[in-house]
């Protein structure tokens, strides 16, 4: 599945919600509680997503030429907001998450339900994936 | 006597909500809930009014003009004063200083008598319950005066260890500066007993009342308290307001705090000679249309009478304390015997921001978080409680309200 087909997949998910704030935020801690667990031992400081008000670990690998990160957090929340982002990331190209738009966010009404404080934080994230995938991008230019 | 069920029983907190516009208006769906009254309070129609009336009446800058509008400014601000000094119990006017709240006052006062009075190897008190306002300015005259910073210890119920504080007094001590109720826990703390102890050793004493403006009797002169700070917008007043009470000799001693307009009496490029109190600490242009709306907030709280006022939240705390620790795994942070109407706690496993948005979903307003308090946090171990703090205009409805939301959160996070 491309980005944004995840996406037009998530943003399709919440219409079914109908707006309701309680269901959204349950739904949204639902997502996180399916979220694979991530080991403790990547849970170090050197994985914390800087910027968040929440603690956020994040950690990414390759494989075949694709991405696959893992995540945590302290709060049920924000682990289900960066569950969003793992399902669209995951098994993308360096390339395909370096220049995805994540339209996702403006259309599933994401400013209604995170404040200013979560919402710098989720652009934290975003930004920590992206640095994920340059990161890996130049190693692979650099072996080839 | 009168008891405290019957004064609660006094107000017609129905008919007191239809004086605050904000509750008619739906969150999230439902209709509000605000609990987060320990940050800031709402404002009754008689404040938003004031405001209104002032900008479109008789906006103008006070004191020295000599036009109408200037007059009638004028005279409005400064019956505020008379109106603070009546309801702190002030001796004089002139021991009234407008400031932009109790940070700007607390400020005010470590910087200019503690410029002029703590000298290197002094003692200054503070406690363990303290907003980060009332540790911080400290900081800033302990650093510069090297002067050393005590704290007074507080229970596992929150309640400050007097015992220990009297050990910590002794003739270094110079200043003492507690609250008069914990913002984060909600303890009432024994002020006045303090402020005896402390008078004993000749150190002077400022009080932090901005868990109290709007909930406890404050009677400075009862108190003997040197200096007291009050924050209008947790008195149901307009944000960027409050005072700084002095005692007029100790006012008097102390150098200006800022330099500027209307604090000058007479300014030369050699010498400036500075104003009379209160005017002496108040530099610049006021704010003037927050002032005057103050006064507003001070008389709507002493029509409906503060011990009135008391005996409603006292009524609210107890039957929410009853309900929220009676939920599972949910544990009250801050037991104290007397308590003003906050209820601080964690629920284990379950972070506070999580229960923050949970019960936002359901429009009930509560702080989640470290409160400006983190040395406090750090003593229980945590990182933040869910608060959940009361104001005249709140039910025991809404407590079930939240009683609600929370059992849902946590019985699906469980």
């Amino acid at each position: 599945m491309t980005i944004q087909e995840t996406q037009d997949e998530i943003i399709n998910d919440f219409s079914l919600l109908d707006g309701d704030m309680e269901m959204t935020v349950f739904y949204i801690m639902e997502l996180g509680q399916k979220l694979p667990a991530m080991p403790e031992a990547d849970k170090t400081e050197e994985n914390v997503v800087k910027g968040c008000q929440s603690k956020v670990w994040l950690t990414a690998k390759m494989q075949d030429d694709k991405l696959y990160f893992t995540a945590d957090s302290n709060t049920a929340i924000t682990k289900g907001l960066v569950s969003l982002l793992i399902r669209i990331f995951n098994e993308q190209t360096p390339d395909a998450i370096l220049h995805a738009d994540l339209f996702f966010m403006h259309k599933i009404g994401m400013e209604r339900f995170i404040g200013t404080q979560r919402s710098n934080g989720f652009a934290a994230m975003i930004k920590q994936m992206k640095l994920y995938a340059l990161a890996f991008k130049t190693k692979m230019e650099v072996k080839s | 006597m009168v008891s405290s069920s019957t004064l609660a029983k006094a107000l017609d907190v129905e008919k007191i909500r239809r004086e605050f516009p904000i509750f008619d208006q739906q969150v999230n769906g439902r209709d509000l809930v605000y609990f987060d009254n320990a940050a800031t309070s709402q404002k009754p129609n008689v404040v938003i009014n004031a405001l209104i009336d002032y900008y479109k009446g008789y906006n103008a800058n006070i004191h020295r003009g000599i036009h109408t509008l200037a007059e009638k400014a004028t005279k409005a601000y400064e019956a505020t004063r008379h109106t603070a000094q009546k309801f702190i119990g002030a001796k004089s006017e002139q021991e009234i200083i407008f400031t932009r709240g109790v940070t700007e006052s607390i400020n005010l006062v470590a910087s200019a008598y503690g410029r002029a009075f703590i000298k290197e190897g002094d003692e200054i008190i503070i406690s363990g319950l303290e907003h980060h306002s009332n540790i911080v300015p400290w900081q800033f005259v302990c650093e510069e005066k090297k002067a050393k910073l005590n704290v007074i210890p507080v229970s596992d119920q929150g309640e400050l260890d007097i015992e220990a504080f009297k050990k910590l007094l002794s003739s270094k001590t110079k200043i003492v500066s507690v609250n008069h109720a914990s913002n984060s826990l909600g303890t009432i703390n024994p002020v006045k007993e303090i402020i005896r102890l402390a008078h004993e050793v000749g150190a002077v004493v400022l009080i932090d009342g901005a868990q109290a403006g709007a909930h406890l009797e404050i009677d400075v002169q009862e108190l003997n308290c040197d200096f007291y700070c009050l924050s209008a917008h947790k008195m149901y007043g307009p944000t960027g307001t409050g005072l700084l009470y002095g005692k007029k000799e100790l006012l008097e001693k102390m150098p200006p705090y800022q330099g500027g307009g209307e604090m000058i009496s007479n300014v030369t490029f050699e010498k400036t000679t500075y104003n009379d109190l209160p005017y002496k600490f108040e530099a610049g242009t006021p704010n003037i249309g927050d002032v005057i709306a103050f006064k507003y907030a001070m008389d709507f709280i002493q029509e409906l009478g503060k011990k009135n006022i008391a005996a409603h939240e006292h009524e609210l705390l107890v039957y929410a304390t009853e309900k929220v620790s009676a939920l599972k795994s949910v544990k009250l942070i801050g037991t104290a015997k007397d308590k003003v109407g906050v209820l601080s706690f964690a629920v284990e496993g379950i972070h506070h921001f999580d229960i923050g948005q949970m019960l936002d979903a359901r429009g009930i307003a509560v702080r989640t978080g470290h409160h400006c308090t983190q040395p406090l946090m750090e003593q229980y171990c945590i990182e933040g409680t869910v608060r959940a703090s009361f104001a005249v205009y709140n039910t025991k409805k809404e407590i079930d309200q939240l009683v609600e939301g929370l059992d849902r959160v946590i019985n699906f996070m469980k």
